[in-house]
């Protein structure tokens, strides 16, 4: 007599027996923290308001881009405040941030998450700890590079840039969707600039002699 | 009253419709605007992942430039700014001027560079909060000739017009944009996404978070009946509006809902002709929902 | 030369404590006793490691008959501490106690300092400012009042009722106030009460009864106080006893006005179920209100409103007990001691939009839970939604208006454990699944952690983490006509989405909203919260800075009812202290008139806070109630004809003090001689 069969049961009987997984050894020891990243990080995201963290998860749960972070806001927190520093400054999550400061105004200890991650980001940029040609941290740097010269961004230009620099591919997905905006008069090719852009930029060179932040 | 409009990067190309239809609108009602002089670039988001201290001082330099203005009454010089990354950028840069005695400092001597200095005064105004508060809804609902029955309006505020650095409304359940629309004689939809986030430029980065985003937000208004969603920033508009198509194939949706300015919004309803609103510039212009059937707005406008 | 009162020149004591480690870690106590004993009058100058310890305080009496000392300054902590302590050691030696001046170097120097040398000659500036100063202090009297016997109570919830009772069980006659129209306060409301799972009703009805048939209280339900005026001892007291509109004395309860009401149905919301049900203008709170007296709505009540009701429910009333007619009244009491007993306010969750509470039917708060589970409630107990639902999912947030910079960040210390009771209850009524989303778990009653066990075994979900929000929004058929809730599951690291048909919100406990007006009216304190503030919080948990005022329950920070009740308990005792010691001794600090310098400007009468001022019309000069005066200083700095004085702050006390400062460091014989 045939006995019928579970779907599951079916399903993985049909393919291959899923590898071995081979074993972890996961472990930290004190010595490989660095106990005082938290202070450093909280310092210059104003305020020692992040060490206050209770770990509720708020931020996590109102993050709309916490399911695609390898890890959440909170664990972020948790590892800043305890010194993982090359985990944090490894991880997927600070560069998933969108900025739209939803876990900041909903935070109980009114932590200022939003600019934890982009102090974190700029630590990352400055040791070039991230993938190469990750579409992020090459966008930002772009954009920079753009505003710092000219005063103003050209939207197109940066996007074609952006495009170059990681996957020139994506230039032939996006050609169709920029043909559209032309027509419809959303797309210039015009270089953006202004007037002042000397005086913008010995501003900004300014800064270099004045703040410019010490690895953390 | 004069306003310092401050259109920023995006309504000179992506967003040259909210520039159109936001203009038209202050002529209507007579609000007054000049255009900051040489303004530059807010520095949105992505300066300040490189660079604090510098993104702070691009900011500052446009606080700077209104700070010289103060208006003929006295009171303090007001830059309008339209779009809702700008908008957040220069009110977090006032902020932090009045507040944190470092970063005024550092970015102070930096603006001095430049020959400017920022003595405080400016403040830094979405034109959501300037319709509604300064002019007043019922100013509004009184101009209103063309009530717009029969809309269902999703209104979408996106993230960073109502926190962490703006006052006029709540900074998860915002309600100025669906008491304008109620104004105007449509109806608001009720939706707990009002203050979700679109992703912003994820879309062109990390494309299925991006997507994903606004697939949820096109779906829930489109499931709530919604027949049209409004916005405030150009950012939120063109990934709503640019990629619903692509979103319909990748993940099998039929979305297809019209995504427009709310300034083109309160045009149509104060009698301002469809182009000089810019209707055309939409992908998909906002259909009239009137028992006629697919009757486009600005054929009556 | 000062005035010494006594023929002898001045012989001062001087002696540092060292608090142990307290002052001594950080200051050089050695060497400011070696300094002291070289300032002028100075007999003798010591250094002992705890000055407040019976041999410390035989020490100074020790000197003060041997080496015939006649003024005294202890440098050791505040003289909040310890003041007393002294001032009673030095009567002892023989000497006026008020011969005698503290200087704190523990909370002014050592604590608050790091660098030893600089602590140690800010200790020896203060020394030489007391020395200095003590050489002009003068022998005053003790002043003593007398306690009238009888006690006042405000508010009657179990704290209230539990207090009254101790007082009135100890033979002190009491006058119970409650602004509603039945005492119970919020106990009366609960279901449960945790971990003993006993009824709310069962526990506390005997006592409201039991207050009801006292001889020794007074119940003035449905009343207010108005005025407080008076002193320690001799407090009165204004009640505003709001109309009833029904002859308190004459009904009985039968209830058949409430039947009879030309209202069929009830049309109001009802507060006591929390608005889940209705009520007619005329009505019983609830079946064992105390007292037992219907009351009419002056607001929704047709007579009231129009003036032409049938009145069905005079007619119905064959005691004649109901009265249109009743007025407003004022009752004065006189009374000796007053405790407050005034009760917190549930957190409003509409604060927090996120959560959904009123706007989605069936976002509950825990107080209408409770009202919900209740046989007596509106559903006779029966689980059954704002939409008609019966729950199969139940999700019960925790900290909703705690724990939060953004409303209010104290713990409630009561929602964890009411939250589990109404996880157990509500699977009990409908065996739902029941989540609670917490941030941790505080448990630390007795028994409590048994009782989070017992649920644990019930196989009650136990999420760890803080709800981010509560929508409609359906991602998945699953999620459909459901309330979703966000929430990280912490630990496992990962963000749920559970869909549940109702929420709970376990809302915090706050200060009532008229907190600050009546901390005004009672001439007490509130900390930063708005809690009412004990004297001190570890030592004093039931008197205020307001002599013969105590504090008991929620008003002073959220509590239990084991906690109310033990704090009542604790009120009622301080309050019996003073009732049956009979008298009260007042410091002496208290502000005088000079009159011959008085021009009777009246300038004073206003700015006292503590209404101690009255004019002599007589004599037209300012008078001050010694009782009353708290020593602020007030009228003495604001007086224009420098009439007004203080004991203990003469103005060359106050002047010594400061050359005393001001002196050289190096100062050794020198400027005391003026």
């Amino acid at each position: 007599m045939m006995l019928p069969v579970p779907p599951a049961m079916r399903a993985s009987a049909a393919k291959s027996p899923p590898p071995m997984k081979t074993v972890v050894r996961r472990i930290k020891f004190e010595s490989e923290l660095d106990l005082a990243f938290g202070e450093r990080v909280a310092e210059r995201a104003y305020g020692q308001k992040l060490l206050s963290c209770i770990q509720c998860g708020t931020c996590s749960a109102t993050c709309p881009l916490s399911h695609y972070m390898d890890y959440t806001p909170r664990k972020i927190i948790a590892m800043t405040r305890e010194g993982f520093k090359d985990e944090v400054l490894n991880s997927l999550t600070i560069w998933l941030c969108a900025s739209c400061y939803s876990c900041q105004v909903q935070c109980p200890r009114q932590i200022h998450i939003t600019d934890v991650m982009y102090a974190l980001k700029r630590e990352a940029i400055a040791r070039g700890f991230y993938p190469a040609h990750h579409p992020i941290p090459v966008l930002a740097r772009s954009f920079y590079e753009r505003v710092f010269a000219q005063g103003r961004n050209t939207e197109s230009r940066l996007l074609i840039t952006l495009y170059l620099r990681t996957n020139p591919l994506v230039m032939l997905r996006e050609a169709f969707l920029g043909f559209h905006l032309w027509r419809k008069g959303r797309l210039s090719l015009k270089k953006e600039s202004i007037a002042g852009r000397k005086d913008l930029r010995k501003m900004l060179n300014a800064v270099e002699h004045g703040k410019k932040e010490e690895p953390l | 009253m004069t306003y310092l409009y401050f259109p920023g990067c995006s309504l000179r190309s992506t967003g040259r419709a909210y520039e159109e239809s936001l203009l038209a609108v202050c002529r209507k009602l007579e609000i007054p605007l000049h255009e900051l002089d040489d303004w530059n670039c807010c520095g949105a988001t992505a300066y300040v992942s490189i660079d604090e201290t510098r993104a702070f001082t691009l900011a500052a330099r446009n606080l700077a430039i209104a700070d010289h203005l103060p208006q003929p009454d006295g009171s303090d010089p007001q830059i309008l700014a339209p779009c809702n990354a700008c908008y957040m950028v220069l009110a977090k840069t006032h902020h932090f001027m009045e507040s944190n005695a470092e970063v005024r400092a550092h970015v102070s001597t930096a603006l001095h560079a430049g020959g400017m200095t920022y003595t405080g005064q400016t403040r830094v105004r979405h034109p959501l909060d300037v319709f509604v508060n300064d002019f007043g809804i019922d100013r509004i609902a009184k101009k209103v000739v063309h009530p717009l029955k029969g809309f269902r309006v999703a209104c979408y505020y996106g993230c960073q017009v109502v926190r962490p650095f703006s006052e006029f409304d709540h900074p998860v359940y915002p309600m100025t944009m669906d008491r304008l629309v109620t104004a105007l004689g449509a109806e608001s939809v009720d939706w707990p996404m009002k203050t979700r986030c679109c992703g912003g430029s994820l879309t062109g980065t990390i494309q299925e978070a991006g997507f994903r985003l606004n697939r949820a937000l096109l779906k829930e208004a489109t499931k709530r009946k919604a027949n049209i969603i409004l916005t405030c920033c150009p950012l939120c508009q063109h990934n709503l509006e640019c990629y619903q198509q692509r979103i319909n194939r990748r993940y099998g949706e039929t979305i297809n809902l019209p995504v427009a300015y709310f300034t083109q919004f309160m045009g149509l309803a104060l009698g301002i002709p469809a182009k000089e609103l810019a209707i055309q510039r939409l992908f998909k212009p906002p259909l009239s929902p009137a028992p006629a059937g697919k009757q486009e707005i600005h054929a009556h406008a | 030369m000062p005035d010494t009162d006594s023929s002898h020149p001045l012989r001062i004591g001087f002696y540092i404590c060292h608090c142990g480690h307290n002052i001594a870690g950080t200051i050089d106590v050695a060497s400011v006793a070696h300094y002291a004993a070289a300032l002028p009058h100075v007999s003798v100058a010591r250094e002992y490691k705890y000055m407040c310890s019976d041999p410390g305080q035989e020490l100074i009496q020790k000197d003060i008959r041997d080496l015939e000392l006649n003024r005294i300054v202890v440098a050791s902590c505040s003289p909040l501490l310890h003041e007393h302590t002294f001032r009673q050691a030095v009567e002892k030696g023989g000497l006026n106690p008020f011969f005698f001046q503290m200087v704190n170097i523990r909370e002014d120097v050592s604590w608050v300092n790091d660098n030893p040398a600089a602590a140690t000659v800010k200790a020896k500036d203060l020394a030489r400012a007391a020395i200095f100063r003590v050489s002009h202090h003068r022998a005053l009297d003790k002043k003593h009042v007398s306690i009238h016997p009888d006690a006042l109570v405000v508010g009657a919830g179990i704290a209230g009722i539990h207090a009254a009772l101790t007082l009135a069980n100890a033979g002190k006659k009491v006058t119970l106030v409650e602004r509603e129209p039945t005492i119970g306060g919020h106990m009366a409301m609960f279901d449960k009460t945790f971990p003993t799972l006993d009824c709310a009703a069962c526990i506390l009805t005997p006592k409201m009864s039991a207050v009801r048939n006292h001889p020794n209280i007074r119940l003035l339900s449905y009343s207010e106080v108005k005025v407080v005026g008076g002193y320690v001892g001799n407090y009165k007291v204004t009640i505003r006893r709001k109309p009833r509109y029904i002859k308190e004395e004459l009904c009985v309860g039968c209830m058949e006005c409430i039947e009879a009401c030309v209202y069929k149905e009830g049309k109001t919301p009802d507060e006591f179920n929390q608005g889940l049900s209705k009520r007619k203008p005329i009505y019983i709170p609830f079946p064992q209100a105390t007292p037992q007296v219907v009351v009419i709505d002056p607001a929704t009540c047709i007579e009231f409103k129009s003036g032409h009701c049938k009145k069905t429910c005079v007619s119905v009333c064959d005691r004649g007990a109901v009265d249109f007619s009743q007025k407003e009244e004022t009752i004065d009491i006189d009374v000796g001691t007053i405790i407050l007993a005034t009760g917190y306010a549930t957190f409003d969750p509409k604060r927090l939009p996120y959560y959904g509470y009123g706007k989605y039917p069936n976002v509950y708060s825990s107080l209408e839970v409770e009202r919900l589970v209740n046989a007596s409630g509106p559903t006779a107990g029966e689980l059954i939604l704002r939409d008609g639902r019966h729950p199969k999912t139940v999700g019960i947030i925790h900290c909703v208006g705690s724990r939060d910079r953004n409303t209010n960040r104290w713990c409630s210390r009561t929602c964890c454990m009411y939250s589990l009771k109404l996880a157990h209850l509500l699977k009990e009524h409908t065996e739902a699944e029941v989540y609670n989303f917490y941030i941790d778990i505080r448990a630390a009653g007795k028994s409590y952690e048994e009782f989070y066990d017992k649920l644990l075994e019930e196989n009650i979900h136990f999420v760890r983490g803080r709800v981010a929000e509560v929508t409609d929004w359906a991602a998945r058929p699953s999620e459909e006509g459901k309330l979703v809730i966000r929430v990280e599951d912490t630990l496992i690291g990962v963000v749920r989405r559970v869909p549940v048909d109702m929420v709970v919100l376990a809302v915090g406990m706050e200060p009532s909203a008229d907190a600050q007006d009546v901390r005004r009216m009672f001439n007490i304190s509130c900390s930063t919260e708005g809690f009412f503030l004990e004297r001190h919080p570890k030592l004093a948990p039931v008197d205020t800075f307001t002599d013969g005022i105590f504090i008991a329950g929620a008003c002073q920070g959220p509590k239990d009812i084991p906690d109310s009740v033990a704090q009542a308990g604790a009120a009622a005792a301080q309050a019996l202290t003073l009732i049956d010691t009979g008298e009260v001794e007042l410091e002496p600090n208290t502000a005088y008139i000079a009159e011959e310098f008085c021009s009777g400007c009246k300038s004073c009468l206003g700015i006292c806070p503590y209404t101690a001022i009255t004019r002599d019309e007589i004599k037209g000069k300012a008078f001050i109630n010694e009782a009353l005066c708290k020593g602020c200083g007030t009228c003495v700095a604001a007086c224009p004809s420098g009439a007004i004085r203080q004991h203990l702050f003469e103005d060359d006390q106050i002047f010594s003090e400061i050359d005393g400062i001001l002196a050289d460091d190096n100062l050794t014989t020198a400027g005391v001689e003026r």
